[in-house]
C-alpha cells in the first residue's frame, strides 16, 4: 500500500502532499519535512530506496524516490509494493503530468494544484494503485478539462476578481 | 491537445498565489495568508449568498494555505456545499476539500454521505467516481456502514462502466480494511475472483489489490484465485511487447500487473493441480530468460521494468522454496546483479538474496558471492546498499565462515555510518555467540566490539559476554586473561572496565599465580580506571573490590584503605557512598569463612533467549527477525553441544530481566535463594544488613516488573500453557511434571543451592543440606509480578514406590504471595532405604484469575546422602575387588558435553558427596571417589572411577557399590554431569 505522496522542491517547499492514512496536520507537515531532509542529503547515483522516517513508520516502510530539476517526488509505501514498480509509477506520474501541462514545470504544480490531485486520483485511489496506463489516464484528464471548459463558458462571467 | 490550457484557470487563485510566491519573509508570506483567511472567512459569513465559481475559488485558496502548512479551520461547509452543485467543477473540487481535509472522525460525515449517496445513485460515471475516491480517501466506519452493502453491486454489476469498476474495487478494499466486519463477500466471492480475467486491464489491475488482500485474510474462500492468475500472467508472460498496446511500458508487457499477480500468488503454496502449477513454472522460466535477453531500450525505465518483474518472480520462487532448479537460477541472476552498475538493482539484489540465503537448497549458493558482499559492504557509496550488505552477511552467516564474516563485519564497524552501528553492533554479538565452536574466540570479538565500538555496545551485549563467561567454566581464566589484557590501553572505553571489573572480581584468581598478574597488579589496573568512570560503573568497581577481598587476603589493606579514604566514604553519591561503608564494615568484622559464603561465586545464569535478539527484533520491528532464527539458533545450540546448556544453548539464555543489574547481583544475593528475615541460616545476620540496605533494591523493582516481555522465556514455554490458558482450561488435578524437570533435577545434583525454576511469574529457588540420612531444605518462592499470587499452594508427594523410600515432611506455606514478595518453605527429607526417582512438587496458585499449575522434580537425588569416606591407596583397591561381582558394577561410556578441565571435574566430583582420593589411581588423568550412602536401612558403600579421555573426549564411568541398583542410579545421573 501506498502510504503517502510527496513531492516538494530543492527546497523543501511542500507541492502536493498527498496521505493515505490520517496524520494530525501538524504531523503530516512534520513528517514532509522528516522526508526531505532524508532525501535532499543523498547524493545523485545512490539508490532510490531507502528507509522510512521514524514518523511514517521506519523501516517497515519504504521511500521510493525521483529527482526530476526541481522537484522531488517521493511515494511512502509499506512492504507489498514492488520498489522496481513504484519507480515505473513515478515516472508514469510524472510523463502523464508533462503531456497534460506541455513540459511540466514546478509553477505549474502550484498553479494547478487542484488538477494535480486529480491526475493523481486517476492513478491512485486510497493508496491502491488504479490504473497504470498512461494514455487512459491522459483521457480521463482531458474529458475532466473538457467538461469544466464547457461549464466555464456558460457560467463564467466577468467581473471583478480579487 | 494539452488536457490542462493554462491560463483559463482562476484569477483570483492566481493572483494569490503570486503574492505569496513574491513574500520577502516568511512573516510577510504569514501576513498575507492571514488576510486572505479574513477575506475568505467574511465572503463566507456574509449575507450575500455566494456562487459556485467563487466558492470553487475560495476553497482552492483555502486548499493551498493548507499545502503551506497552516491550519484551515472553517470552509469545510461550504466544501460540503458544492457537493450537491450539478456542476462537475464544483462537485470535484469540494470533494477535493473533502479528501484532503476531512478526517474520518468528523461530524460532517453525515451529510457527506448523503452527497455521496445521490452521487451513487446518479449513474453518471463521473459523479459515481468522485464519490467513490471520497470513500476510498475518507474511509471511516460510518462510510462503511453506510456503502459496505452497495459497493459490491456496483462493482459486478454487468452494465457497470469500466472505470467505475475500477474505482469500486479499490474503494471496497479501503472499507474492506478499515471495517472487515461490515464487508461480507459470501455471495460476491466467485464473481469477484473472475474479475482476473476481464477484458479491461485497468479492471484486473484494481481488482488484483482487492483480492490479495481478501485473500491473506481468507485464503481458502479465494483459492481458486490461483489458478485465474496463473493463466492471466502466463498470457501477459507470453504475449509480444506490442500485443497489449498501451500496457505495454517500454516494450514490457503490463509490468505492473505482473508483479501484483506474482505478489497475489505469493500468498499461497505451489498450486497443487499438476497442469497449473507447470504453467507457472513455464512463466517463471520465461521470465527468467527474458531477463538474460539483450534489452530492447537503453532506456533505464526498460530494465526497471523488466527487473521489477524478475525480482517478484525470485520472491514468488523463494516463497515455494521447492524448485531446486530455479532457486540455483534465481541465485545466480542475482549475483550477476550484485556487481551491476546500476545502484538499485545491487540493493535490490543484496535484498532478494537475504531471504533466499535461509533457503537450504541455495544457501550454499549464496555463499559463494561472499566477496562480492564483503566488497559491496566496504567499497559501496550508499549506506541503504550498505546496510543491505550487512543484512545478507548476517543471513548467509554459518559455522564455515562466521570467522571470516564476523572479522569483516568488525573491520567494517571501524568506519561504519553511525545510523547503523548499533545494529552491526547487535549482529556481531549474536553471529560471535551463535556460531562460537570456542568461546574464546566469542570473548576476544566481543571485547573488540567493546573497543571498536563501545558507545554503541548496548548493556545487552555486555551482560550477555558475562552471562556466558558466568555459565562456561571453560572460558573463564582466558577472559581474566584476555580482559586484563585489554584493560592495559591507556584509554578504553567504560563498557570495557564494566566487563573487566566484573570478571576479574569473579576469576582474578584465575590469573593471579602470574606475577604480571598478581592480585594487587589487577587491583591497581582496576582501580586507575575508577575516577574516569559514571557512577553505576564505580559502583560495580566497589563490588568487585569487595570480591577481591574476599579472593586475595593480601589486597585487603590496600582496598581497605580505598574504602576507607574520603572520596568513598564520603562519597555524595548515596549509593556509592553506602557500599564503601558497608563493604568496609564487611570485610573487617566477617570471619573469612562468612565472607566466603556470602561472596561466592555466581552461580550460573537460568538459560533465556538472548536479551540482544529480543533487542534486535525490537529494532528491526517484528517479522525482521523470524521465529526461524530463533529455533535455527536453538538448532545450533545443539550443535554446539553445550552440555548443561543443554538443548537451548545460544540463541537463548538469561534475558533482560534476569540480568543483574551491575549495581545489584554482584553478591549473588539474588541468585543464591535471598535469605529474608527469617530464615534460619547463620548467614542471615548479615545479609539482612545488606537487604535493609537496600543493596537488592534493583534485583526487587526488577522483579516488581509486570510481567508483560511475552519473548521473554524460552523456559516459560513449558509452563506457558498454563500461563495463557483461560482459567477453566486449567485442571485442579496436579499438573504432570514439566517436560523440562528432569533437566532442571540434573542440574542439582552435584550442588546444592541455586535457582531451581524460572518463569516469567514465579522463581523458586533452592538452598539444602544433608546430614546423615537426613536432609532439610529451603524452598524461597518469589513473586516476580507486581500482583498477588493467592490460594497459593504446594504439595510434595512421593510418586509409587518411593513413598515407602523417603518420608517427606513439608510445612505449608502462606496462601497469599504478594506482588514482589518471596515465602519461604522448608522440607524435612529422610532417607529410608535408597531410591531411584525424585519427589514430585506441585504448585497451584491463581495469577489475576488465572489458575496456575505445574509440577517439577524435586532435587532429592541419592548421592545427597553420601558421607565422603578418605582411604589410601591399598584400602581402595582391596575394596574394589571385593565389589567385583557383575551387578555390583555399573559402567558408562560417553561423549563430553563440556570441556574438560581438571578442576571443574573435581568440583563436580565434590558436590557429589563422594571424597574425592588424591595419588590412589596409578593414572594420573584419573579420578577415584570413594563414600557411604545413609539410609535409615543400611549403609551402602561405593566406589567411583572417572577416565577422561582428552583425546577422543571422551569418559569412561565405573561405579561398584554394595548394592546393585545403587550403581546403575549413581551412575545413570553423573553421566550427564560431565
Amino acid at each position: 500500500m501506498i502510504k503517502a505522496i510527496l513531492i516538494f522542491n530543492n527546497h523543501g517547499k511542500p507541492r502536493l502532499s498527498k496521505f493515505y492514512e490520517h496524520y494530525t496536520e501538524d504531523t503530516e507537515q512534520q513528517i514532509i519535512r522528516e522526508t526531505f531532509h532524508l532525501v535532499s542529503k543523498r547524493d545523485e547515483n545512490v539508490c532510490n530506496f531507502l528507509e522510512g522516517g521514524l514518523l511514517i513508520g521506519g523501516s517497515e516502510n519504504k521511500l521510493i524516490y525521483r529527482h526530476y530539476a526541481t522537484l522531488y517526488f517521493v511515494f511512502c509505501v509499506d512492504s507489498s509494493e514492488s520498489e522496481l514498480g513504484i519507480l515505473d509509477l513515478i515516472q508514469v506520474f510524472v510523463e502523464t503530468l508533462d503531456k497534460c501541462f506541455e513540459n511540466v514545470c514546478e509553477l505549474d504544480l502550484i498553479f494547478h494544484m487542484d488538477k494535480v490531485h486529480n491526475i493523481l486520483a486517476e492513478m491512485v485511489m486510497g493508496g491502491m494503485v488504479l490504473e497504470t496506463n498512461m494514455s487512459e489516464i491522459i483521457t480521463q484528464a482531458e474529458a475532466q478539462t473538457k467538461m469544466e471548459k464547457s461549464e466555464t463558458f456558460i457560467f463564467q462571467c466577468p467581473r471583478q476578481d480579487r | 491537445m494539452p488536457a490542462v490550457s493554462k491560463g483559463d484557470g482562476m484569477r483570483g487563485l492566481a493572483v494569490f498565489i503570486s503574492d505569496i510566491r513574491n513574500c520577502k519573509s516568511k512573516e510577510a508570506e504569514i501576513k498575507r495568508i492571514n488576510k486572505e483567511l479574513a477575506n475568505i472567512r467574511s465572503k463566507f459569513k456574509g449575507d450575500k449568498a455566494l456562487d459556485g465559481y467563487s466558492k470553487k475559488k475560495y476553497v482552492c485558496k483555502l486548499l493551498f494555505i493548507f499545502l503551506l502548512g497552516h491550519d484551515i479551520d472553517f470552509g469545510h461547509m461550504e466544501a460540503v456545499n458544492l457537493l450537491s452543485s450539478n456542476k462537475y467543477t464544483e462537485k470535484q473540487i469540494g470533494y477535493l476539500f473533502i479528501s484532503v481535509l476531512v478526517n474520518s472522525n468528523s461530524e460532517l460525515i453525515r451529510l457527506i454521505n448523503n452527497a455521496i449517496k445521490n452521487d451513487l445513485s446518479s449513474r453518471n460515471p463521473t459523479f459515481m467516481c468522485l464519490a467513490l475516491h471520497c470513500i476510498a480517501n475518507v474511509g471511516s466506519r460510518e462510510m462503511a456502514e453506510a456503502f459496505a452493502g452497495e459497493i459490491p453491486r456496483i462493482l459486478v454489476a454487468g452494465d457497470t462502466m469500466d472505470s467505475v469498476k475500477q474505482s469500486a474495487a479499490l474503494c471496497l478494499l479501503r472499507l474492506y480494511k478499515t471495517s472487515p466486519d461490515l464487508v461480507l463477500m459470501g455471495e460476491w466471492t466467485s464473481r469477484v475472483v473472475h474479475l482476473l480475467n476481464d477484458q479491461h486491464m485497468g479492471v484486473v489491475t484494481a481488482a488484483i489489490s482487492l483480492i490479495t488482500c481478501l485473500s491473506q485474510k481468507n485464503p481458502d474462500e479465494f483459492k481458486t484465485c490461483v489458478s485465474l492468475a496463473v493463466s492471466r500472467l502466463s498470457r501477459i508472460v507470453s504475449s509480444a511487447s506490442t500485443d497489449l498496446q498501451d500496457y505495454t511500458y517500454y516494450f514490457v508487457p503490463a509490468p505492473w500487473l505482473s508483479c501484483k499477480l506474482l505478489r497475489l500468488l505469493q500468498c499461497y503454496p505451489p498450486p497443487e493441480d499438476g497442469a497449473v502449477k507447470g504453467r507457472l513454472v513455464e512463466c517463471l522460466e520465461t521470465i527468467l530468460n527474458k531477463a538474460q535477453e539483450p534489452p530492447k531500450s537503453k532506456k533505464v525505465q526498460h530494465s526497471n521494468a523488466k527487473n521489477a518483474i524478475l525480482f517478484e518472480a525470485i520472491s514468488l520462487i523463494i516463497h515455494y522454496d521447492s524448485e531446486p532448479n530455479l532457486l540455483v537460477r534465481a541465485c545466480n541472476q542475482l549475483g550477476q546483479f550484485l556487481q551491476h552498475r546500476e545502484t538499485n538493482l545491487r540493493y535490490l539484489a543484496l535484498e532478494s538474496m537475504c531471504t533466499l540465503a535461509s533457503s537450504e537448497f541455495s544457501h550454499e549458493a549464496v555463499k559463494t558471492h561472499i566477496e562480492t558482499v564483503i566488497n559491496a559492504l566496504k567499497t559501496e557509496r550508499d549506506v541503504s546498499v550498505r546496510q543491505r550488505a550487512a543484512d545478507l552477511l548476517y543471513a548467509m552467516c554459518d559455522r564455515s565462515n562466521a570467522k571470516q564474516i564476523v572479522a569483516e563485519m568488525l573491520s567494517y564497524l571501524e568506519t561504519a555510518d553511525y545510523s547503523i552501528r548499533e545494529e552491526m553492533v547487535l549482529k556481531v554479538a549474536i553471529l560471535a555467540e551463535k556460531y562460537a565452536v570456542d568461546y574464546s574466540w566469542y570473548v576476544d570479538t566481543i571485547l573488540n566490539l567493546i573497543r571498536i565500538a563501545g558507545d554503541y555496545v548496548s548493556e545487552e551485549v555486555w551482560y550477555r559476554v558475562i552471562q556466558i563467561v558466568i555459565n562456561r567454566d571453560d572460558v573463564q581464566g582466558y577472559a581474566a586473561k584476555t580482559v586484563f589484557e585489554a584493560l592495559q590501553a591507556p584509554a578504553c572505553h567504560e563498557n570495557m572496565v564494566k566487563v573487566g571489573g566484573y570478571i576479574l572480581g569473579e576469576f582474578g584468581n584465575l590469573i593471579a599465580g602470574d606475577p604480571r598478574s598478581s592480585p594487587l597488579v589487577q587491583f591497581n589496573l582496576l582501580h586507575s580506571k575508577f575516577h574516569l568512570c559514571s557512577v553505576p560503573t564505580r559502583a560495580l568497581l566497589l563490588s568487585a573490590y569487595i570480591k577481591f577481598i574476599n579472593l586475595f587476603p593480601e589486597t585487603k589493606s590496600t582496598i581497605q584503605e580505598v574504602l576507607r579514604s574520603d572520596s568513598q566514604i564520603r562519597n555524595s553519591d548515596v549509593e556509592l557512598q553506602q557500599r564503601a561503608v558497608e563493604y568496609l564494615k564487611l570485610s573487617s568484622i566477617a570471619s573469612t569463612d562468612v565472607l566466603a559464603t556470602v561472596l561466592e561465586e555466581m552461580p550460573p545464569f537460568p538459560e533465556r533467549e538472548s536479551s540482544i535478539l529480543a533487542k534486535l527484533k525490537k529494532k528491526k520491528g517484528p517479522g525482521a527477525v523470524s521465529v526461524n532464527e530463533l529455533e535455527e539458533g536453538k538448532r545450533e545450540g545443539e550443535l554446539n553441544g553445550g552440555g548443561e546448556r543443554g538443548g537451548d544453548n545460544s540463541g537463548i539464555a538469561a534475558s533482560n530481566a534476569s540480568t543483574p543489574s551491575p549495581s545489584a547481583d554482584l553478591l549473588g544475593l539474588r541468585t543464591v535463594p535471598p535469605v529474608t528475615a527469617a530464615a534460619p541460616s547463620a548467614g542471615s545476620l548479615l545479609v539482612d544488613v545488606f537487604s535493609e540496605a537496600g543493596v537488592n533494591d534493583d534485583g526487587f523493582l526488577r522483579d516488581l516488573e509486570p510481567p508483560t516481555e511475552s519473548s521473554d522465556s524460552l523456559l516459560a514455554e513449558g509452563s506457558g500453557d498454563s500461563d495463557s490458558a483461560p482459567p477453566s482450561a486449567v485442571s485442579e488435578d496436579p499438573a504432570p511434571p514439566l517436560p523440562e524437570s528432569n533437566e532442571l533435577l540434573n542440574k542439582f545434583v552435584c550442588k546444592n543451592n541455586g535457582v531451581l525454576f524460572e518463569n516469567q511469574l514465579l522463581q523458586i529457588g533452592i538452598k539444602s543440606e544433608y546430614r546423615q540420612n537426613l536432609g532439610r531444605m529451603y524452598l524461597f518462592y518469589g513473586n516476580k509480578t507486581s500482583v498477588q499470587f493467592v490460594t497459593f499452594t504446594t504439595t510434595v508427594t512421593c510418586p509409587g514406590e518411593l513413598q515407602s523410600q523417603l518420608n517427606v515432611q513439608t510445612k505449608t506455606v502462606e496462601p497469599l504471595i504478594e506482588g514482589g514478595a518471596q515465602v519461604q518453605q522448608v522440607i524435612n527429607i529422610e532417607c529410608l532405604t535408597d531410591f531411584l526417582d525424585a519427589p514430585l512438587l506441585n504448585i497451584k496458585f491463581r495469577y489475576g484469575g488465572a489458575l496456575q499449575n505445574l509440577t517439577l522434580k524435586l532435587p532429592v537425588t541419592i548421592n545427597k546422602f553420601f558421607q565422603p569416606t578418605e582411604m589410601a591407596s591399598h584400602d581402595f583397591f582391596q575394596r574394589w575387588k571385593q565389589l567385583s561381582q557383575p551387578q555390583q558394577e555399573a559402567q558408562k561410556i560417553f561423549k563430553a558435553n563440556h570441556a574438560m578441565d581438571t578442576e571443574v571435574l573435581k568440583a563436580k566430583l565434590l558436590g557429589l558427596g563422594m571424597a574425592l582420593l588424591e595419588n590412589v589411581d596409578p593414572n594420573p588423568e584419573n579420578f577415584v571417589c570413594a563414600g557411604v550412602i545413609q539410609t535409615k536401612a543400611q549403609q551402602v558403600g561405593s566406589l567411583l572411577r572417572l577416565e577422561p579421555n582428552a583425546q577422543a573426549q571422551m569418559y569412561r564411568l565405573t561405579l561398584r557399590s554394595s548394592k546393585d541398583t545403587v550403581s546403575q542410579r549413581l551412575c545413570e545421573l553423573l553421566a550427564e554431569q560431565f
